[in-house]
């Protein structure tokens, strides 16, 4: 009846995954309690979980991001206690609880803090700057999102039920195959990145068709904003790459599930295939991340420097250059693989290419700021930040591009320093300049900029503190993923990385603490004109918060900036000089509860098939296809805003503005 | 496609013609694209990811094709004639969904319905002959377990025939809210993707007829 599953899956020989896994159900039981107590429900399932509203859903995607980084962290600070303490010692984590670990490290950062984190801004600051109301399926957007949480949660479910897997944050065969990982670890990690890779997939669909079918009147492609540039570029990864990563993660369950031979060492099964198609998707994957994250860099380099970006073309030209090149280098994950001088060379030489358009992109943002009267704000600190830290972590990456090196130092600490390197300095800050430059826009007020700056010096600080130390280690011949070691010369570099990530802790503490201070001094942090940083795309051009329809009116496009041309007549004659437009009745999609029930039936599925209940598993497949057909049934899909509400929102933002332009000191 | 297009044209969906020619291209001029464009591009963008998950599969089948271990291989197994059938029966069931389109650009209930029934019957004719395929070769002991190679061949073509289930699932639904509903624009909007689906569920099993079935039957020295 309960196929796989009882009560031995309960670990409570394990004194740490229970008491986390304890922690964590108690958390949740907290705020669910203490949300229904406050009577926040009916508000809550109103305004945010059926909302299918793109800025609603892009808070929440990001939302999702910080709290499972809290739980990545707290994964990462565990390995580097046991790395600190395992000097001819065992430690206090055992093995098997240690490769679930670094496992779950990986799995959690890469798939439930970076993906959510970058699709939480594109989502959030794509339709604004494009100037159009919503996305192309704001439904479908809803359905990604609460897939992508269902993802999460069973992930964090296999704390309590069961076990993670010991497989690496990439399951590679033939260790993952049944034989070698008979428990439900792979499971787990199999079904959850199944179900937020259909989410993810969908988004891509979503944001592409977005970008290239739904633009203000005027906004040619040359005229997008470069945010919206790498999202596109990005979302066409997802589309190009996702598909194999889900193809590939069948392939090893039917091998799991149903006895066939696709990784296997029997039967003529390949394993080094399993390699070939992860990467094939993998390689494309760092680019699905770190894309939008340069789209950021350029839009508060930009903003803080007060200049245009420079030389927007070749910024565009590189984007797409990487955007292709990115599925020409995925053999470099495994030079060691032996597949030969030639085929090493390519993939080396394509690598190093690869390289080439990011510079590019480096010195666009340097010539940006040359000349320009550049602002240190927190944003533009975490951008200044990600170059130093990135150019660094890019050299190591051409370090690596070369096969002759990559076979000494393949799987090494060096590898693991390198690309920690580029996802911390490039993707995590490029998200943190993101949510900075953006929360006034979400929210109507700004952060406490004296706490985000202290937070940027910690994180920056520990990165270097916790990462420099294991470019050594791994010069030094440590391997990734070791529980203990015996060589003395390693005990004190591990020692200082232990201490890196205090450091970053204490980043992290003082973002919760802006956070706090921001929320609980909202009144006096109000920013009532909506354009809080002197902005120069569409985004900034409607209210914070954008109500639910963005702009009154579309705003017509007529050149690269727009928003700032407008904006500095308007200063010349300090009053506003667009004319107030003929408001008009908006149409707006309705609310709908579609994507938490599938999701819902998601995680039944799932949970199912991890455990092998199969009754479960048609219920749960039945009840999602009840809730599609439900909502193909509805016979109502939009509500309408009356002119006279469009009207009183807008003109209350006219006004701020208008009275923002008399007060501003003459230039 | 290019008569519903046409037909569609005067809708007030699709636009007045120069909007739609206007309409985000690229070059400046429109604005959003009308509902049923975006419609069908998000779903053209969709067929293409799933075209890249089919060539994934594709792609394994190919490294494995050899890798038979000592059991029965392509040319042991496959029957052109099954397949030819199964071939007709999907051909077919393309030209009647290409009939319904016609049907619902009219407004023509019945004829639709007729039209999309002989669709379903088609393409479930297909899954039983697959299905009739695949058990001959269980009880031969050529199942998927047996061999890389054989698991290559049940993953790729198996993954096609859960397509055409769903699609026939769909096609269910889609007849249920024709009848219930009308020619809503929406459910105009839905069919379109469902044609689209299905006529690319056919150029994939071209795909799969010559690159499985007609590579597989060639005399084993014609072979690199």
């Amino acid at each position: 009846m309960w196929g796989k599953l009882g009560w031995q899956a309960i670990p409570l020989d394990q004194p740490i995954p229970l008491a986390a896994g304890a922690l964590v159900v108690f958390g949740m039981a907290a705020i669910v309690v203490w949300v229904a107590a406050k009577g926040y429900l009916p508000y809550l399932w109103r305004e945010w979980i059926t909302s299918v509203d793109h800025k609603r859903i892009g808070v929440m995607y990001c939302l999702l991001a910080a709290v499972m980084l809290l739980r990545g962290f707290i994964d990462a600070l565990m390995m580097r206690a046991q790395q600190a303490l395992a000097f001819h010692a065992p430690g206090y984590l055992p093995p098997e609880h240690y490769n679930q670990i670094f496992s779950a490290h990986g799995t959690i950062m890469i798939f439930f803090v970076a993906m959510p984190f970058v699709i939480g801004l594109m989502n959030f600051a794509v339709p604004l700057q494009l100037g159009v109301r919503d996305v192309a399926f704001p439904t479908l957007n809803s359905v990604s999102f609460w897939l992508t949480a269902a993802g999460a949660l069973l992930i964090n479910l296999s704390l309590v039920i069961g076990e993670f897997a010991r497989t690496g944050w990439l399951p590679y065969p033939p260790l993952s195959e049944l034989a070698y990982s008979p428990g439900v670890g792979v499971d787990y990690y199999l079904w959850a990145i199944q179900i937020s890779g259909i989410g993810t997939l969908m988004t891509g669909i979503n944001m592409v068709t977005t970008i290239l079918k739904m633009r203000a009147p005027g906004m040619s492609y040359m005229r997008m904003p470069i945010f919206c540039w790498t999202s596109l570029a990005s979302n066409l990864l997802i589309v190009a790459a996702f598909p194999i990563l889900t193809a590939t993660l069948a392939m090893l369950l039917l091998d799991r599930y149903a006895g066939f031979h696709f990784f296997t060492n029997e039967a003529g099964g390949n394993a080094m295939m399993f390699m070939n198609l992860i990467w094939a998707w993998g390689h494309p994957e760092v680019y699905i991340l770190i894309l939008p994250a340069f789209g950021v860099f350029s839009e508060v380099v930009s903003t803080f420097s007060g200049k245009p970006l420079f030389d927007r073309r070749s910024m565009i030209v590189a984007t797409m250059a990487i955007c292709i090149l990115s599925f020409s280098v995925w053999l470099h994950h495994f030079f060691t693989m032996g597949a030969g001088g030639d085929v090493n060379g390519f993939f080396g030489i394509a690598s190093m290419i690869i390289a080439v358009p990011t510079g590019v992109k480096i010195f666009n943002w340097l010539f940006t700021m040359y000349g320009g009267r550049i602002r240190f704000s927190s944003a533009m600190l975490w951008s200044i930040g990600f170059m130093v830290t990135f150019v660094i972590g890019g050299m190591t990456g051409v370090l690596l591009a070369s096969p002759a090196a990559d076979f000494v130092l393949h799987n090494s600490l060096f590898l693991v320093a390198h690309f920690h390197n580029v996802i911390i300095g490039g993707v995590l800050f490029g998200a943190f300049a993101g949510y900075t430059f953006w929360f006034p826009k979400a929210f109507g007020f700004v952060l406490d900029e004296r706490l985000g700056k202290a937070a940027f010096w910690c994180w920056l600080v520990g990165f270097y503190v916790a990462f420099m130390p294991l470019y050594v280690l791994g010069l030094d011949g440590m391997t990734r993923r070791l529980q203990q070691y015996d060589r003395p010369e390693w005990h004190p570099w591990l020692l200082v990385a232990a201490l890196g990530t205090l450091i970053v802790l204490c980043g992290i503490a003082l973002q919760i603490a802006q956070l706090w201070v921001s929320i609980r001094g909202r009144a006096q942090r109000r920013e009532s004109t909506g354009d809080p940083w002197d902005g120069r795309t569409l985004d900034w051009a409607t209210a914070s918060p954008p109500p639910a329809f963005n702009f009154a009116a579309l705003p017509i496009v007529t050149s690269d900036e727009p928003y700032w041309e407008l904006k500095q007549q308007a200063r010349a004659r300090r009053e506003l000089i667009t004319p107030e437009p003929q408001y008009q009745a908006i149409e707006m999609p309705r609310n709908s509860a579609t994507g938490f029930v599938t999701a819902f039936f998601a995680v039944v599925t799932g949970f199912a098939l991890i455990w092998q209940i199969w009754w479960l598993v048609i219920l749960g497949l039945v009840g999602a296809y009840v809730t599609f057909v439900a909502l193909a049934w509805r016979d109502v899909h939009e509500t309408e805003i009356h002119a006279e509400e469009v009207a009183r929102i807008d003109r209350a933002n006219r006004g701020a503005r208008a009275q923002a332009l008399r007060q501003e000191p003459a230039r | 496609m290019t008569t519903s297009a046409l037909r569609f044209a005067h809708d007030p969906d699709f636009g007045p013609p120069e909007t739609v020619l206007g309409a985000a291209s690229g070059h400046g001029s429109g604005g959003p694209a009308p509902k049923r464009i975006v419609v069908g591009y998000g779903f053209w963008i969709f067929l293409l990811s799933d075209v890249i998950m089919f060539s994934a599969f594709f792609a394994a089948y190919a490294v494995l094709f050899k890798n038979t271990a000592g059991g029965p291989t392509a040319h042991d197994l496959f029957d052109l004639r099954n397949t030819a059938v199964e071939t007709g029966c999907l051909l077919a069931s393309s030209f009647t969904c290409g009939m319904a389109s016609l049907a619902v650009g009219q407004r023509n209930q019945k004829w639709t319905q007729i039209t999309l029934l002989i669709t379903g019957l088609l393409g479930l004719a297909f899954l039983l002959l697959e299905f009739h395929e695949f058990s001959g070769f269980v009880a031969r002991g050529a199942g998927p377990s047996r061999s890389a190679f054989l698991s290559a061949f049940f993953t790729l073509v198996g993954c096609h025939g859960v397509h055409v289930s769903a699609g026939l699932l769909w096609l269910g639904t889609m007849m249920a809210q024709f009848y219930a509903k009308g020619f809503r624009q929406d459910i105009r909007h839905r069919f379109l993707c469902f044609s689209l689906f299905w006529h690319a569920l056919d150029i994939i099993w071209v795909a799969i007829f010559s690159l499985v079935y007609l590579v597989g039957t060639l005399p084993p020295e014609l072979l690199p």
